[in-house]
Order: structure tokens, then C-alpha cells, then sequence
């Protein structure tokens, strides 16, 4: 076994607690050679299945880009990205979608890192720990679990309907916000908790307030995994299709938006149409795969700036 | 030298939740001394450190009764700002805290909460604390540089000299040099025999060669109680319990 050498390094207190046991006992603790052969059968096999369990998923990743890749590719022209759809959506271009899905992402986030912040900065710094604060973090973790179209149905009662918003780009920003909130609160408050105390306790110490300590010293420590939050919030808000399909997205608008109150096409909901509500379904295979290849680039990308703005942060320290 | 008293408590008892840490502590601290308190683990010696510029009141469900008096005033009286008290108190910690921060930014931080905005002031200052923490030949050139690439005994020292930057009149040291190697903490000792011309002093040590070495007065606590307490030669040389005694001989603890 090429690996065996390998796990004894990484491993090395074995051996340490073995002798322990052997000066203690004073008896034959070196196991036989057929317990020694069947445990290392045992531990390839049990590290086989995690190597095997982490493949899987790599798999799953590569398997749907190359798909859609494969797919889509053809379809992605200057024309596709620039232009509005033409003739029932059977050519042009998403332009309208690739706009919409921007102004919902960032919207969402621009609604969202601020509260979310401000409420992990609260859970974590201000508030007593006790009952109270339990039942609130109850209650987020909750709204984590709570299903996407439910925040739909909410957002079209309340921000659409009651507040008057009407299906526009504000009302899908602010249901996404919702959305994407308890992300940004588990993970700021994560984020928190990896400032180490001593960082508080330091600036206190030299006459620092509180709000001080937190501004100065906590917040700049913790952005990289704020940021970290703020990414995997951006990333599903962009995904979403339930929540916008009754506050903000529309089956077809050739115009790209002039205000918050305008309502938009986005990338999500434009691949159900297309997939499932076109009168064309067939002759627009193409471009369904081109616009979820376009969303999923979408997507990266804006990982990818986030991440790289991370490691500009860490770096700077 | 006639000798002035800075900081005393009284009858200090502290609690946190229902365990009572402190029991009736009673002890003085004066200028220009070092005082060293010292005790097993867990006999409330750090509390105490603690209790004096009021980081306990951190700690939820924590409470002091009694008295601790810097000069006239009592810092537990309701109208007492912490935050006032903490810039005349400071504090150095356990393991060196230097902020993720230049090395220029962790001595000015405390200048600029505390509201100093003149450039000029604050470079001078930051200058002067780091030469007085015999810091400044080490990361004159490096001062933009993160505080987090010094060695831990110079982060010690930048941590020492980030807390006299705001000028305070009492240092509360918390075993300091126990993350340090022995030549880090040499410094940091002849640092303190330099640092007690201009400050009170208090010190939270484990090492009692520590002890005898910087330390005037020697307070020595045991089960949140203080056992004795007593000028640091004849505590260590005479000690007048045997509770004392085992302790410094090394028979427990």
C-alpha cells in the first residue's frame, strides 16, 4: 500500500499512545500481524469511502458545467448577450435577463449585508446571552430552512401588494434580501466569533468604547468571512427563481430597466419559461442551456471577485 | 522615598455567577512600585487584576462588592466612565494581543480612540512609547509593516508600548512573559525595572523567580483569599505562614 507510509506521519501519536499502554500494562501489546494487516485493510477501505464520497461531488460539479458547456456554447454569441429576445423568444438575445439578474443580486445583497451585519453584531456583541437570544436564533435558523416560494407568496403579499410596489425590481430585491438574510447572519456572526477576544479585550483595555472596539478592531477582522457570507448569499440570491417569479421577473420585456419600480426579465426565471412555457420548447434547447450557462458564469463570477477582494483583505494585514 | 499610595482595594469580594473568586481582599499598591501577586492557578490573582481597571465587568453575570479606590474615587461607583478609568489603567495581556494592524496603527490606536487627531502629536507619541518599550530600533524601519510579523517577544513590547501611548498611570501586567522564551522575557523584566520610575505597577506572575526579580511588594493569594502579603525579599526569604513558605519552596501549587 502506497498510502500506508504516508498515514503513519500524519498519524504519529498512535505509536506515542501504544508505547504509553505497553509500559503501563507491561504485557505483549504489538498486535499479531494478521490484526495489524486487517486494520490497515480497515483504514484503506474507511479512507477509500471518503475519497470516494469527495469525488462524488466533484464529479457532480464538473458533470453539470461540462453539460451546459457542452450544450450551451453555440448558443452564446455577442448577439446573445446583447440583444433582447426576438420572435416568442426564439432567437436574439437575454440581455434583459443577464441586467435583471445583476440588479436582483446586488439589490439583494445591498438589502441584506447591512442587516445581516447589524443583526450578527447585535446577536454576537450586544446582546445578554440567555432565553431571549436563543429563541431569536431559533428563529433564524428557521427562516433558513423556510422553502424559497414561500418567500415568494410573502413578498407578493406583502411587498408587492401591501406596500404597494407592484412587481418591480425593489419587491424582488427586498424578497431576495429576506431570502438571503439568515446566510448573511450565520455567517457574520461566525465570522465574530473567530475574532478572538483578546482583540476586544486590548482595545477596551486602552480606553476604547465599546461601538470603538467593534468599528476599529472586530469588524475589520471578521470582513474576510463576512464577505465570505456576503458570497454564498449573492450566489443563491442570483439562483433563485420562486421568489422573484411573483415580485420582480416578467415572461417578456424588451427594455432594460430605468428604475427600482420597473419590473425586469432575470436569467433563472427566463430557463423556466423557455424549458417549460414557450410554445417552442424544442427549438429553443439551445438556448436554455446557453442562458444557464450564462447564469452559472454569472454566478462564479461574482464569486470570484468576492474571493479575490478576501484574499486582498487577508493579505493587507 | 516616601512612599505614595496609588490604587488599594477593600474588602473586595467577586463573584461570578455563584462562585465566590475573591473573598475580602485588602491590599495597597503604591507609586513607582512593583507590586507581584502570585498563587496557584485559579487563586484569583488574575480576578483581581482583572477587578482593577473593571475588564470583569465583561464577563456576564459577574459582580464586585466592596471598595477599589484610585486615588479618592471609587472605581465601582455608578458614576465612574469604564471607559475613562480603562485609559488611566492599563493593561498588558497574557499572550501578546498586538491588533491585525501595522505596527504604527497598534501604538496609535489608543491615541486616536481616545480622540487625538494632530498628525504630528500622534507620530511623536508613537515614537516616544515605542523607544520607551526599547522597541524602536527593531521596527523603525518596519513601521508600516503588520505587527503580526514581530516575534513574540517583540509583539510583547509593542503590546507594552501601545498601552503607554495613552498615558496611563497604573500597568496591570498579566503573566506577561508566560508565552515569551527566557530571553524575550529578560527584556520585558529590565523593561518593568525601567517602567516603575514613571508607573504603579501590578503584576500576575506564575514564575516566582519572576516575582523576586522585578517586584517590591509581593502579594501572595491562595483560594481567592489573600494569604500574605509583604515586601518581595523577607516574603520570599521569611515568609511568616506556611502557607507562604510551601508555596514559594515549591511543596504544592
Amino acid at each position: 500500500m502506497g498510502n500506508s507510509v504516508h498515514t503513519d506521519i500524519q498519524y504519529g501519536r498512535t505509536p506515542s499512545r501504544l508505547e504509553e499502554t505497553r509500559t503501563r500494562s507491561m504485557g505483549r501489546v504489538r498486535p499479531g500481524r494478521a490484526v495489524q494487516r486487517r486494520r490497515k485493510m480497515l483504514q484503506s477501505s474507511v479512507f477509500g469511502l471518503f475519497k470516494i464520497s469527495a469525488a462524488v461531488n466533484g464529479a457532480a460539479l464538473v458533470i453539470i458545467v461540462y453539460f451546459l458547456v457542452a450544450n450551451g456554447w453555440r448558443a452564446i454569441n455577442w448577439t446573445f448577450l446583447s440583444q433582447p429576445p426576438l420572435d416568442s423568444m426564439t432567437k436574439g438575445g437575454i440581455l434583459p435577463c443577464i441586467v435583471g439578474t445583476l440588479c436582483l443580486s446586488l439589490g439583494a445583497i445591498a438589502v441584506a449585508l447591512p442587516i445581516g451585519v447589524a443583526s450578527a453584531i447585535y446577536l454576537h456583541e450586544y446582546a445578554r446571552p440567555g432565553r431571549v437570544l436563543r429563541i431569536i436564533r431559533l428563529g433564524i435558523n428557521n427562516l433558513a430552512g423556510v422553502p424559497s416560494v414561500v418567500f415568494g407568496l410573502f413578498g407578493l403579499a406583502f411587498f408587492v401588494v401591501y406596500m404597494k410596489m407592484g412587481v418591480s425590481i425593489l419587491a424582488g430585491a427586498l424578497t431576495l434580501g429576506a431570502l438571503t438574510l439568515p446566510v448573511i447572519i450565520g455567517s457574520a456572526e461566525e465570522a465574530l466569533r473567530a475574532v478572538p477576544d483578546t482583540y476586544r479585550e486590548a482595545s477596551l483595555g486602552l480606553g476604547a468604547t465599546k461601538w470603538q472596539t467593534i468599528y476599529k478592531v472586530v469588524l475589520p477582522a471578521a470582513l474576510p468571512g463576512i464577505l465570505t457570507g456576503a458570497i454564498l448569499g449573492i450566489s443563491r440570491a442570483a439562483g433563485e427563481t420562486a421568489p422573484i417569479m411573483f415580485t420582480a421577473a416578467v415572461f417578456f420585456t424588451p427594455s432594460l430597466p430605468k428604475s427600482l419600480f420597473d419590473e425586469i426579465m432575470a436569467l433563472p426565471y427566463h430557463i423556466y419559461v423557455l424549458a417549460t412555457a414557450g410554445t417552442h420548447i424544442e427549438q429553443t434547447r439551445p438556448l436554455q442551456y446557453g442562458t444557464a450557462l450564462v447564469l452559472i458564469v454569472l454566478v462564479l463570477g461574482l464569486n470570484l471577485i468576492a474571493i479575490i477582494y478576501r484574499a486582498h483583505l487577508r493579505k493587507k494585514r | 522615598m516616601k512612599r505614595l499610595l496609588k490604587m488599594s482595594s477593600e474588602h473586595l469580594d467577586f463573584f461570578y455567577g455563584d462562585f465566590q473568586a475573591l473573598t475580602d481582599i485588602s491590599l495597597e499598591f503604591y507609586e513607582n512600585e512593583v507590586t507581584a501577586l502570585i498563587g496557584p492557578s485559579g487563586c484569583g490573582k488574575s480576578t483581581l487584576l482583572r477587578c482593577l481597571n473593571r475588564m470583569n465587568d465583561l464577563i456576564p453575570y459577574s459582580r464586585a462588592e466592596g471598595t477599589i479606590l484610585l486615588g479618592n474615587q471609587n472605581i465601582y461607583d455608578p458614576d465612574v466612565d469604564v471607559v475613562t478609568l480603562r485609559r488611566r489603567i492599563g493593561m498588558v495581556f497574557q499572550k501578546p494581543n498586538p491588533f491585525p494592524k501595522s505596527v504604527f496603527d497598534n501604538v496609535a490606536y489608543g491615541l486616536r480612540v481616545n480622540g487625538v487627531r494632530d498628525r504630528g502629536h500622534i507620530t511623536n507619541k508613537v515614537e516616544q512609547s515605542l523607544k520607551h518599550a526599547a522597541l524602536w530600533d527593531e521596527v523603525k524601519d518596519r513601521l508600516h509593516d503588520s505587527a503580526l510579523g514581530l516575534s513574540g517577544g517583540q509583539q510583547q513590547r509593542l503590546c507594552i508600548a501601545r498601552a503607554m501611548a495613552v498615558e496611563p498611570e497604573v500597568l496591570l501586567m498579566d503573566e506577561p512573559c508566560s508565552a515569551l522564551d527566557p530571553i524575550a522575557t529578560q527584556k520585558i523584566e529590565e523593561l518593568i525595572g525601567r517602567l516603575k520610575e514613571d508607573y504603579t505597577i501590578i503584576i500576575v506572575t506564575h514564575n516566582m523567580q519572576q516575582a523576586a526579580r522585578v517586584s517590591d511588594i509581593t502579594a501572595f493569594f491562595y483560594l481567592g483569599k489573600l494569604i500574605e502579603v509583604g515586601e518581595t525579599d523577607a516574603l520570599f526569604t521569611r515568609p511568616k505562614l506556611k502557607e507562604t513558605e510551601d508555596y514559594i519552596t515549591g511543596r504544592f501549587g
